[in-house]
């Protein structure tokens, strides 16, 4: 076996990739949205791993600064759409992803 | 060691990850996603990036987490779902090949481009000590700010936008209609 001592930037990219991809599952088999969010939280966090990797590999800080206007950006939108998925579940309790044509006015 | 931290971390990650997936109870989702969200902080910490670990524990475990649950708990909705239950026959093993092929097709991206990637060549001897040596405790930070407050100081101001406009959204959609609005929305609906 190749003695590997360091988890290169592949290595992170690929755990990146398998999270991003459970995650798209998810948002495609889930039918309950707070968990359908979770799913989406799960490809964002896939996607600052990726930021974080290459700006180690990179050298640049800018990479970092992009996870963090990512993160503030993933809250807002958090807030919002429990904002929404509250007011549905209101007026309708134990709606699913298929019952989202409530969202028409 | 960075592979051992890596191995636990990344098992962490993709354990909490499944579990979302898989769990049908939306409280255990939102708790395998607590399980995920510190997998990737430790695995930013690995990367040297100490402050955005840091932000991510306060951000997402302690705040974003903690609304789902407010949310599930709130509204009663923390009923196991029947995984049984397939609306669309094709609908999971279509999401296999999906999520494979999405899959697949990154992995086999990052892996041809692998050396595409060179790091950019320092511009100050400093920036070329903290890439290169181990960086002191608060040299992220430092570097960070230092990226935040010159380079992106009017995204940063939007962010305050952003925030203050998703509080405002959020309270008008999550406020009950009180009853004389209730009304006289009512009453606008009827004759149509």
């Amino acid at each position: 076996m190749i003695a590997i001592a360091h988890p290169t930037t592949l290595y992170y990219l690929i755990l990146a990739a398998v999270l991003f991809g459970v995650g798209v599952v998810g948002v495609m088999v889930r039918r309950n949205p707070l968990v359908l969010f979770m799913c989406v939280e799960l490809m964002l966090n896939a996607v600052n791993l990726t930021f974080v990797a290459m700006a180690r590999k990179l050298g640049d800080i800018g990479g970092q600064t992009t996870v963090f206007f990512v993160l503030v950006v993933a809250a807002a939108e958090v807030v919002v759409g429990l904002g929404i998925i509250v007011a549905i579940l209101r007026r309708r309790p134990g709606a699913t992803a298929d019952d989202l044509d409530e969202l028409k006015g | 060691m960075e592979l051992v931290v890596f191995i636990i971390a990344g098992a962490m990650v993709i354990g909490g990850a499944l579990g979302v997936i898989i769990r049908s109870h939306p409280v255990h989702c939102a708790l395998s996603l607590v399980l995920t969200l510190f997998g990737i902080a430790v695995l930013f910490i690995a990367q040297n990036a100490q402050f955005l670990a840091a932000v991510q524990v306060i951000v997402y475990a302690g705040a974003i987490v903690v609304l789902f649950l407010f949310v599930i708990m709130l509204l009663g909705v923390d009923q196991a779902e029947d995984l049984r239950i397939e609306p669309f026959k094709i609908q999971r093993p279509l999401a296999a090949v999906v999520g494979v092929g999405i899959v697949g097709l990154i992995i086999t991206a990052a892996i041809t481009s692998r050396n595409a990637f060179t790091p950019k060549p320092a511009v100050s001897p400093a920036v070329a000590a903290a890439t290169t040596n181990p960086p002191l405790h608060d040299e992220n930070i430092r570097q960070l700010a230092r990226d935040l407050f010159s380079d992106h100081v009017f995204a940063f101001e939007l962010t305050s936008v952003l925030l203050v406009i998703a509080v405002v959204g959020t309270v008008l959609l999550a406020r009950r209609p009180d009853r004389a609005q209730a009304v006289t929305t009512d009453a606008r609906k009827a004759p149509v």
